[in-house]
């Protein structure tokens, strides 16, 4: 194993952080979490930037307007974003992320033009109708249906948890074709969001905010034409943008967590107990110290599967193994940071100008980890099953 | 060595024949140049070999040997056999010694350097009930200064050396846990199933596996940084190898345990002989307490505020 970036790779670095010098202090600062026109000029604007800057689909091929950079030079891209503090991919996250790249591996050439440059340049905004009220972790459960009607489909039924349904131009949208098959009867739409009988609800989160929504779909006529992959095919689509959903998307999260743990230290030479600083506190240092071997070995498991990615071209199971570490590992780093506010983590803003650097509502940000894109519990499943090889859960049909 | 040989290793004292054979295969020399009569591998292979080693639970003072047979090359061919004491940190209590028996000389580890002392010259009492059947110990109360053999510099390297090698045993404990875990899981039925397919055996695994990978990253991570294969601060890669590794070994051996059931309660079976390894590991090099404390004090020093 050969840590070290090549030449080419700190070429790439100092040019991305160089640029980033400027670019991030002239974005100011983001705007209230309540101000859904703002959120989306700011989400979109920094992709623009991006986008301008050759920087925007980080691992996309050339060929569709991204930098198709490697899997090292995109660990390095999180990397230098993280410690830039730039800002994070916000609304833009499933286009960019699992929406565009679902298109360049399945979709047509048509619907490849429709939309790949739009989501790179931030000028479409994109969600994921999957999840029903009834079709959760068993996600083949749903039942949104579909029926043909000449060039169209009719579609009707309900989706829930949509993030940024209510902001969204396009919705990746998961419908049941045939009700005799549970995994092959399912189809892969491209839905746009101003269509006649969508409605969306908004469902305010924990945060006091809707970041997601219910979405209910009344003979919502969508054409056939926007099927990506083929009829009933759409089990293996989805598990193509999975893949990509769950693909690299953690490595910027978990780069973040070292930061965290930088700042943590700082937190604590900044709180007081018993009359001294908390750094002090042997227990607390020791705690520090522990989570961040921590992240530390995660990161190392990232670079180990970066490397040998490289070398046998085959993406393993890691992914599972990884996004349950690292979710955990995510939530133990906030906990403690609002442990170490005491009472002032009573309030989710600073108190008397004392900097909580966000730790409150980042941590409850760190709740939905182990519940979205796979839960814990089913990754744990996944793990014992296709690594370990234990017997299957039972399965309904 | 199968699991039956360790069971009746664990009744004999040292094997001079098996150490002959380590000594053989270079077990003992992987890191001594070649010009030495090494194998002259950089880290990144030791912690290989040395995983294994823990996985197999191979007993005898092999972390010492590879330490010193680059200072002593006799050591690496099995001529002259050394354990050691890491006084590097000292603390009140007993010193409690490693593989006694078989012995010739004691390395002594500390802020000065690297010192020997011939066991002749030391009164040392076995400690009749050692928790871990293969790694015998004794008991000295006064050491006597010996011969200066490297200076401090030498010894922090050694020292670096020995948590990383101890990690890559650690790990090798976490990987073979697993592996009985995993095949006993599978096995094993109860209410006409294999615990295998109960999700509270399943997800203990899970989590079983996933320390396993972590330790396995922060070892190979920690032995390419060592080697100058990284761009990481080495110190701070090692701390973390062993505090992970030697929480993987621990967890991963008391999980084993447990899926065992009764059967992990018994002498013959695999899962005590690796939890009590573990113990002795983790008290070897830095505990885990002592490394996150080493790597709070660097992440402090670069906390600037
Ligand atoms: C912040 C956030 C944003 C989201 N955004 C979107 C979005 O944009 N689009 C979208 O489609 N979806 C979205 N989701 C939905 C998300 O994918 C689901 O919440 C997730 O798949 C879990 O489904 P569920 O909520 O129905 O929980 P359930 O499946 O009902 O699970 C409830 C509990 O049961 C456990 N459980 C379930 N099955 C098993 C099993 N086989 N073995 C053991 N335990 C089990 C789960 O681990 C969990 O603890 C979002 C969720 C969150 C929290």
């Amino acid at each position: 194993m050969d840590l070290r970036y090549s030449e080419a790779d700190q070429v790439f670095r100092h040019a991305l952080r160089t640029w980033l010098a400027e670019a991030v202090p002239a974005r100011g600062k983001s705007p209230s979490i309540h101000d859904w026109e703002a959120r989306r000029a700011y989400d979109t604007g920094w992709q623009r930037k991006l986008f301008d800057a050759g920087y925007a689909g980080i691992n996309w091929p050339k060929e569709f307007g991204g930098r198709g950079a490697s899997l090292m030079e995109e660990l390095i891209y999180y990397e230098e974003m993280s410690r830039a503090n730039a800002p994070g991919v916000g609304m833009n996250f499933v286009g960019v992320r699992h929406g565009g790249p679902t298109l360049i591996a399945e979709g047509t050439d048509q619907q490849k033009a429709d939309h790949l440059p739009r989501i790179l340049r931030g000028e479409e905004v994109w969600c994921q109708g999957f999840s029903e009220p009834n079709a959760g972790s068993d996600l083949a459960a749903l039942r949104t249906s579909a029926v043909r009607d000449g060039d169209h489909y009719v579609v009707n039924g309900q989706k829930i948890w949509t993030s940024f349904g209510h902001v969204a131009d396009f919705c990746e949208l998961l419908v049941r074709t045939d009700s005799n098959s549970k995994h092959g009867g399912i189809s892969w739409l491209v839905m746009p969001m101003d269509l006649d009988g969508i409605e969306i609800r908004p469902l305010p989160t924990l945060h006091g905010e809707s970041d997601f929504s219910e979405m209910f779909l009344e003979n919502v006529r969508i054409p056939i034409e926007n099927r990506v992959g083929e009829e009933n095919d759409g089990w293996r689509v989805t598990n193509v943008t999975l893949r990509f959903e769950r693909g690299t998307a953690w490595a910027a999260d978990i780069v973040h967590l070292q930061q965290t743990l930088v700042s943590l230290c700082e937190l604590a030479r900044a709180t007081t107990r018993d009359e001294e600083t908390a750094w002090n506190d042997r227990a607390l240092r020791r705690e520090i110290g522990h989570l961040s071997a921590e992240v530390e070995s995660v990161w190392a498991m990232v670079k180990l599967q970066v490397s040998e990615l490289a070398k046998t071209g085959v993406p393993g199971l890691g992914g599972s193994v990884i996004k349950l570490a690292y979710t955990e590992l995510n939530q133990r780093v906030f906990e403690l940071g609002t442990r170490l506010l005491g009472r002032a983590a009573l309030s989710r803003d600073d108190v008397d100008g004392m900097p909580s650097l966000g730790m409150v509502d980042r941590y409850l940000q760190t709740l939905s980890l182990t519940i979205a894109a796979g839960s814990s519990q089913i990754q744990r499943n996944i793990i014992s099953e296709r690594m370990l090889g234990m017997p299957k859960e039972p399965r309904a049909n | 060595m199968p699991f039956e040989a360790v069971v009746e290793q664990a009744v004999k004292p040292f094997d001079g024949a098996l150490w002959r054979d380590l000594a053989e295969l270079g077990v003992l020399s992987l890191r001594t140049r070649e010009n030495d009569g090494g194998l002259g591998l950089g880290m990144a292979e030791a912690v290989l070999v040395f995983a294994e080693l823990g996985r197999r639970l191979l007993p005898g003072p092999l972390i010492w040997s590879a330490l010193i047979a680059g200072l002593l090359p006799e050591v690496g061919k099995g001529g002259l056999v050394v354990t050691g004491l890491d006084q590097t940190r000292p603390a009140s209590g007993p010193l409690m010694i490693e593989h006694w028996e078989g012995s010739n000389t004691l390395i002594v580890l500390d802020v000065e350097g690297v010192r020997r002392i011939e066991t002749d010259a030391l009164q040392a009492r076995a400690v009749e009930t050692p928790l871990d059947p293969l790694t015998p110990v004794h008991q000295i109360h006064a050491l006597p200064p010996g011969e200066r053999l490297a200076d401090s510099a030498t010894c922090q390297r050694l020292w670096s050396e020995g948590a990383l090698l101890t990690a890559a045993q650690q790990l090798g404990i976490a990987v073979a846990t697993l592996e009985y875990a995993t095949s006993y899981a599978l096995e094993r039925e109860q209410f006409d199933r294999p615990i295998g397919s109960f999700q509270a055996i399943k997800h203990m695994l899970a989590d079983m596996l996933v320390r396993k990978e972590q330790a396995m990253a922060a070892v190979y991570a920690a032995a390419a940084t060592m080697d100058g294969r990284g761009v990481d601060d080495p110190q701070r890669m090692i701390s973390t190898a062993k505090l992970i590794a030697g929480e993987a070994a621990h967890k991963n051996a008391r999980g084993c345990l447990q899926i065992y059931g009764g059967m992990g309660y018994v002498w013959e079976m695999p899962p005590h002989f690796y939890l009590k390894r573990a113990f002795v590991l983790e008290n070897g090099f830095g505990t885990m307490d002592e490394h996150a404390d080493r790597i709070a004090d660097r992440l402090g020093a670069s906390a600037t505020r």
